[in-house]
């Protein structure tokens, strides 16, 4: 065992941190207020190349390993967390499933734009009658000849209407519940793809989430993705990764929440001395960081298990579940400590509170992710 | 002892009830996305004898107690928590003082516009540098013949759009907390004006203003009780207002928790109602306990009040509880949503919001925790 980042990750993270903070940071609450995708923010992570941080270098990314990559989410979570969820989409759920299942003409095709930010890409699973129960998804994909034909609707698709090539789930015989589920990759201007209504949502505002409408949108086969009815199991391998990219989002909006607190305390006086120095503030202060401390080994441990191929599916679920309930309870905390500026949108703390709670239910909410360990501990392991 | 309502309360619970169904929860949604007061709903409260209930007759209130009081405030927070506030705060912190401490003739001139609601009162005593420490306030009022001339500013001041404001100021710095002074200001008194509606996370159709003093003139027959007795009324003003955000906490914690158990029961995931599964089943049912706690400490303060009792530590026992409850419970509303809780086409994100300021305002929890404590001691 080893608690220390090696001097590469270490690296990493602060130039990450200090990249964050002074380029993304800044316009969090501009960016909330305005319910704008923040592309300027897209196009200065492009910049850096860090739209494809985990992407292999022959494919354009920057070819870093996984606990980069998720260090990497935690620190622009960490400044804004609607740009946060943007990349963990893009990357976790839009680039790996062409990455790791995709042909060598689907690779070509997407790969190297998607790892550079030419394109963004997006997930799309749930629909209204599925959000838990994935499987039991409605969307039809119709062979005739060598096309699909795909007929149904997505909802909460986060880059909705921004992403570029989306990968969709849909059935070819529901019949066969999970084993009809196939994946597809289609693009935005696809005929018969349309974006619907954008979701006014409590918080991450700024990463647009909007309903996908399939009406008799043809697909060629060649834009199947994996095989027939390996569509679910394709979902099913991404989710570790993608609850673990979660799980750093989770930390990241936590950590900004201490941060803010400690800062506001510290110079906030009352009674004559700033408010840090009563026990009822400090000792709040002291459980909010000790529960980001415990997240924190929860999430790098299911990193670092993930990163040497071992298996973390346990690990993922308790990391994800556990740091976005640190997010939800550190933030919710951190308003009490500012007071009634807490409450005002001139200070970040309410956005951050509004944008933890989605952490919660979203990649799993955490009634699953305590079924899937459950599920582990039954198992023995 | 006696757990049940009388049939005047139920009678009151089930006409504000309908009132709050018919005339407030429509535009809910709206009003909060707008960032928009009504003043018309506030003047139907006044219509049907709402914003006056303590009050006797003799002053245009409807000679009721505070019991119905909080049933009512309840009541209209179950389905929009900022006209409960705004209720709340108008009877609590504005018309009470003044019933409490006024002369008569400050009582027939003010509390009988509060009480029939042709007046929306406020309270202004919180400041950028007081907000928990109250007693450290900058706004300053000096006795110049007739009148005396208020300077400062005041923040965060609920129903700042309104007409008639107890307002806290210092008479006598040199006295510390023995010199601050309350006073009646009337919105048309020249030097008053109200600065930026805060831009807030909840509570988003409540009216939050600013109130400016600059060289304001204030009658000198409109000090409240005596000078240097201000910091007095404040805190014994408090005392009471803490009642009416337990109420209006508890009336969120239903509102959310009525939500989420309809739509436990209709949403169907892996073949049957997510009622069904213990997670969701267990969770309600916390719920449902911790707002008949909230709610029975709530009834149990404002019923103490209403005999004439002390009831500060009960009062502060149902804020603090109450407020605790309606944090954790929209908390958990948003969650059995899932990701619909999530969408503001949804009332439970909003509650959320909403349930968070109890937990902040008339005096935070940790103030509580210190007056309970005080109580122990």
């Amino acid at each position: 065992m080893d608690f220390k980042l090696s001097e590469e990750h270490a690296a990493s993270q602060r130039l990450f941190h200090e990249f964050a903070q002074k380029e993304i940071a800044p316009y969090a609450a501009f960016y909330d207020e305005s319910a704008q995708f923040p592309r300027e923010n897209i196009n200065k992570l492009a910049a850096q190349g860090f739209m494809g941080v985990p992407v292999p270098e022959e494919w354009g990314g920057a070819g870093a390993d996984f606990l980069t990559y998720i260090i990497f989410i935690e620190e622009i979570s960490r400044a804004c967390a609607s740009t946060g969820v943007i990349l963990a989409v893009h990357t976790s759920v839009g680039t790996f499933p062409v990455l790791y299942f995709g042909s060598e003409e689907q690779k070509q095709k997407y790969v190297r734009k998607l790892a550079s930010g030419e394109y963004i890409g997006a997930y799309a699973l749930t629909e209204t009658g599925s959000g838990s129960d994935a499987a039991s998804l409605c969307t039809s994909a119709r062979r005739e000849g060598d096309d699909y034909v795909l007929n149904g609707s997505k909802v909460f698709i986060s880059n909705g209407g921004h992403a570029d090539v989306y990968t969709v789930f849909a059935t070819v015989d529901r019949n066969l519940g999970s084993r009809g589920i196939t994946a597809f990759l289609a693009d935005r201007d696809t005929p018969g793809f349309s974006i619907g209504a954008i979701e006014k949502k409590m918080g991450l505002n700024a990463d647009i989430t909007t309903e996908l409408i399939f009406t008799d949108c043809r697909l060629p086969a060649s834009q199947r993705l994996g095989q027939e009815g390996e569509g679910f199991r394709i979902a099913m391998s991404l989710l570790d990764g993608g609850r673990i990219g979660i799980a750093a989002q989770g930390l990241g909006i936590a950590q900004a929440a201490l941060d803010e607190a400690l800062r506001y305390t510290k110079q906030r006086e009352q009674f004559g001395e700033p408010v840090f120095n009563f026990q009822a503030v400090s000792f709040k202060l002291a459980n909010m960081a000790t529960r980001i401390e415990a997240a924190r080994l929860l999430v790098y441990q299911a990193a670092f298990l993930k990163t040497n191929s071992l298996p973390c599916s346990k690990q993922a679920s308790m990391a994800k579940m556990y740091a976005t309930d640190t997010a939800m309870y550190v933030t919710t905390e951190a308003v009490q400590l500012l007071g009634g500026n807490g409450y005002t949108r001139r200070y970040p703390v309410e956005r951050l509170m509004r944008d933890a709670k989605v952490t919660q239910i979203y990649e799993g909410t955490n009634q699953i992710q305590r079924l899937v360990i459950a599920r582990a501990l039954q198992k023995g392991f | 002892m006696n757990f049940q309502l009388s049939p005047e309360h139920e009678m009151i619970r089930k006409m504000v009830r309908e009132f709050a169904e018919k005339e407030v929860a429509p535009t809910a949604a709206e009003r909060d996305e707008k960032e928009h007061f009504d003043r018309n709903i506030f003047n139907k409260m006044g219509e049907i004898g709402l914003t006056g209930i303590p009050w006797e007759e003799q002053y245009g209130g409807a000679g009721s107690d505070f019991l119905a009081y909080a049933i009512a405030v309840e009541e209209l927070s179950r389905v929009c928590a900022s006209m409960g506030v705004t209720l709340s705060a108008h009877i609590s912190l504005c018309s009470w003082p003044i019933w409490k401490y006024g002369t008569e003739e400050q009582k027939q001139k003010y509390l009988t516009r509060l009480a029939e609601g042709s007046a929306l009162g406020g309270f202004g005593l919180t400041e950028p540098n007081a907000g928990s420490d109250a007693a450290r306030m900058l706004t300053t009022a000096t006795l110049e013949g007739d009148y005396y001339t208020l300077n400062g500013s005041k923040i965060f001041i609920s129903n700042g759009e309104g007409e008639i404001f107890v307002v806290f100021a210092m008479t006598d710095k040199s006295k510390g907390v023995k010199g601050i002074s309350a006073f009646i200001v009337d919105s048309s008194f020249p030097g008053f004006s109200i600065g930026g509606h805060e831009k807030k996370m909840g509570i988003r159709a409540a009216s939050t203003c600013e109130l400016l003093f600059a060289d304001c003139k204030v009658p000198k027959e409109n000090l409240l009780g005596k000078e240097g007795e201000g910091f007095k009324i404040a805190m014994t003003t408090l005392d009471g207002g803490r009642g009416g955000i337990a109420a209006q906490a508890t009336g969120i914690a239903q509102g959310a928790f009525e939500a989420a158990l309809n739509y436990s029961q209709g949403r169907e995931q892996f073949g049957q109602p997510i009622f069904n599964f213990q997670a969701v089943s267990f969770m309600l049912a916390d719920m449902a306990t911790k707002i008949e706690a909230a709610r029975l400490l709530t009834y149990q303060a404002a019923w103490t009040e209403g005999q004439g009792m002390p009831y500060g530590k009960a009062s502060a026992m149902a804020k603090l509880f109450a407020s605790d409850t309606a944090m954790e419970v929209t908390t958990n509303a948003v969650q059995v949503f899932g990701g619909y809780g999530y969408s503001r086409e949804y009332p439970v994100e909003r509650m959320m919001r909403d349930a968070k300021i109890t937990q902040i305002y008339e005096g935070t929890n940790e103030i509580h925790r210190l007056v309970i404590a005080r109580y122990l001691k």
